[in-house]
């Protein structure tokens, strides 16, 4: 982006509708500072002068009562100068989007009547800015997309600010992992409700992310440009299947305990790499090399396995599915955005292929 | 009849999801196919009379002219994913006010869990592991789904329905899709619901019997066949090899042979099952949308989605069907694998 602010020339005339134009800007430093003089009451430039002025003042009586309602009616004639001036001056935040403090956190008025202002809302904004400014009239609609990938990737957000709280009460370790839920359970404030979204949320996103590559079958959306992006979903479903593996393990209970045991024999039978697979004992595969004990950190589920799947569910994983949501959002504005609804096109305008 | 059983699964905490499910992907099914019928229509009307397809706008959507072609996203769009955002939390927020996450007793290593299932979206993988060995199911059938995924895009030679909902155009494609679709949910449902300990088959409204025993007989293929060594002594080893690997290869055959045939169907319509020559007509005459797309496809795109169809889409039910109605394990048995 360039340095010009792109608002700066249309927003400032429509600078405080109807409150004055001049000291509008309350930056304006100049303004300030002649705002705090007429408060004082001292004209500029003659700020030494004060002091001696009003002892000289003060030393005859007759003088002094006469400067004293002068200087009375003075200080009242600028106080209700002041207070105009701030009303006038209050008038103009009521429009939160002309102060200061909100153009310099969204650089450009979300003013509705500019068509260019709505677009600026989106490009300047480092999360809007994965739209492009305009879209095909029809995708808006819900019966298109069903908006199965923007859920899918809300959920990942939500599950990522509940399991970041979780983490402040959880330790990976043999004695206080089961413990650390007991205590969630029952002592942490809202700690049961947490643990439970951050629970279910996991099963919705699976299902969702399930619908959405469901949509994408039924609207050929894979098809020329798109196949590479497909091909990057479908790492990013294993990562989401991998992600609510490696936390099933951590409440360190029964049911985690046995379904990581049951899924984790499997790589035992591993062709090649694992103790128990085809060609595996007459390459030197034991249970002690191979890669169910990479995986485990061991030959059983124990400690090291908790501290692994700890490590892989709260930083590997949701590393690596952030960097492919990346490529996924970027390739969506890349092949044209959206697929559809595309008009449909008809069997006699298939263009021959190149034989 | 024990009611209550089905009723324990169903209300089991983490298989409240797939209960949900049961009602989403009937509905998302529904929805999709209910577009795609109206695209339908409208591309047979088109296609009927091409000069209304000179002017058409294509759509099923209402469009009038002037209509800008595209919107600001912002509001248009922001607001709707607002809105979703909304909706979803507030979804979370009454789910899990209500719903506890479930917690068991601290893992034990000594107290074995039976059954011991994994999360509901794994029971079809869990569930494999009755058909094949371990390193097929857990290892060669996922990576062969993945990888075979991966793939679709490059091996649908059809430049048709690219983004819009229609049947008409991708008949085999969805097909395919569709097998795969419903063979894993077949899985999991099994898995979830009818599975017991020992993981046994108990039909809903049966009790779990923790001492079960079945008697299966767990034949393999080339027991049927009567060589076995019994009957031929030390041979019967290398016989079996030889055996399995021509009903494997048999297989192959047989299977790319059918997807050859149906890849060039035309619609199925539920009269031709009334008439015997109605049907042998759909079987027999290729249809000519396939046949033109058949031909656009180059021979690896071709031979590729062969060998995954047919290791995955095909083999799956045929694997599930031989276990389950014939009760036979292996089909080909090696001294280093069984497949
Ligand atoms: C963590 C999981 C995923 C997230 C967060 C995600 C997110 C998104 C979003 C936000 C879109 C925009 C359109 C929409 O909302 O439908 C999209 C489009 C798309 N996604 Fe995903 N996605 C995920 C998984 C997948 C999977 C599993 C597949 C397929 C195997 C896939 C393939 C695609 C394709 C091809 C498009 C372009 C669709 C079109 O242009 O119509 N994505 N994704």
């Amino acid at each position: 982006m360039d340095s010009e602010r792109p608002d700066e020339k249309e927003g400032q005339p429509k600078a405080g509708n109807g409150a004055p134009q001049k000291p509008a800007d309350p930056n304006d430093p100049e303004g300030i500072k002649s705002l705090l003089r007429a408060a004082s009451g001292v004209p500029a430039g003659s700020r030494k002068a004060v002091p001696a002025e009003t002892t000289a003042a003060a030393t005859t009586e007759e003088g002094g009562r006469a400067s004293t309602a002068d200087f009375i009616s003075k200080t009242r004639k600028q106080g209700l100068a002041l207070k105009d001036r701030a009303i006038q001056e209050a008038e103009t935040y009521k429009d939160p989007q002309q102060t200061q403090l909100w153009k310099s956190i969204f650089r450009v008025s979300h003013d509705r009547s500019d068509p260019r202002n709505r677009s600026l809302a989106i490009l300047s904004n480092v999360f809007l800015h994965l739209h492009p400014a305009k879209i095909n009239r029809d995708a808006v609609r819900y019966g298109f997309t069903w908006g199965m990938g923007g859920i899918t990737f809300y959920l990942f957000i939500v599950l990522t600010f509940t399991g970041v709280l979780l983490m402040f009460y959880y330790h990976p370790t043999k004695v206080q992992a089961f413990r650390d839920i007991l205590y969630l359970e029952h002592d942490v404030p809202f700690g049961k409700l947490l643990r439970n979204m951050h629970r279910w949320a996991a099963h919705l996103m699976v299902i969702t992310t399930w619908l959405h590559m469901f949509r994408v079958v039924l609207t050929g959306s894979y098809k020329r440009p798109r196949e590479f992006n497909w091909c990057v979903g479908v790492v990013l479903l294993v990562l989401t299947l991998l992600l609510s593996f490696t936390g099933y393990l951590l409440p360190d209970d029964q049911l985690g305990f046995w379904a990581v045991t049951v899924g984790t024999n499997m790589a035992r039978a591993t062709p090649m790499f694992g103790s128990e697979g085809p060609f595996g004992p007459q390459l030197g595969m034991t249970p002690y090399n191979d890669v169910r004990f990479g995986l485990l950190g061991g030959s059983i589920v124990d400690a090291n396995a908790l501290l692994r799947s700890y490590i892989w569910h709260c930083i590997g994983i949701p590393l690596v599915a952030s960097i492919f949501m990346a490529v996924h959002f970027w390739r969506i504005r890349k092949d044209g955005g959206i697929s559809g609804p595309a008009p449909v096109m008809l069997e006699a305008e298939m263009k021959a292929t190149k034989k | 009849m024990d009611w209550h059983q089905l009723w324990k699964i169903t209300s089991a905490p983490d298989n409240v999801p797939i209960v949900g499910m049961l009602f989403l992907v009937p509905f998302f099914t529904w929805y999709g196919l209910k577009q795609a019928r109206e695209n339908d229509k409208l591309i047979a009307e088109l296609e009927n009379d091409p000069a209304k397809a000179k002017t058409h706008h294509r759509k099923t959507l209402p469009w009038r002219p002037g209509w800008a072609r595209e919107l600001h996203v912002w509001p248009f769009l922001v607001r709707v994913e607002f809105l979703a955002a909304v909706i979803v939390t507030a979804i979370l927020f009454i789910w899990s006010i209500t719903l506890d996450a479930p917690l068991e007793e601290p893992a034990n290593p000594n107290l074995t869990m039976n059954p011991s299932k994994a999360p509901w979206y794994f029971l079809g993988l869990q569930e494999m592991l009755v058909y094949f060995d371990p390193w097929i199911a857990g290892v060669v059938m996922p990576s062969l789904m993945m990888v075979g995924l991966m793939v679709f895009p490059y091996v649908d030679s059809n430049p048709l329905g690219n983004g819009y909902y229609t049947i008409r155009q991708r008949r085999f494609a969805l097909a395919m899709f569709g097998i795969g679709w419903v063979t894993w949910i077949i899985l999991i449902v099994i898995g979830t619901f009818i599975r017991g300990p020992g993981w046994v088959w108990f039909w809903p409204g049966q009790t779990w019997d923790h001492n079960a025993v079945v008697f299966d007989k767990n034949q393999d293929l080339h027991d049927v066949f009567g060589i076995t060594h019994a009957n031929f002594g030390d041979a019967a080893i290398w016989m079996q090899i030889i055996f399995g690997a021509m009903v494997v290869g048999l297989f192959y055959l047989l299977a790319g042979l059918f997807l050859h045939w149906l890849m060039k169907r035309g619609p199925l319509k539920l009269k031709y099952l009334r008439s015997w020559r109605e049907l042998k007509q759909w079987a027999t005459t290729p249809d000519r949308l396939e046949t033109s797309l058949l031909a656009r496809t180059s021979v690896l795109q071709y031979l590729t989605f062969q060998f995954f169809a047919i290791s995955v889409l095909i083999a799956l039910p045929v694997k599930i069907l031989l276990r389950l109605a014939f009760t036979i394990k292996y089909v080909w048995v090696t001294p280093w694998f069984n497949v």
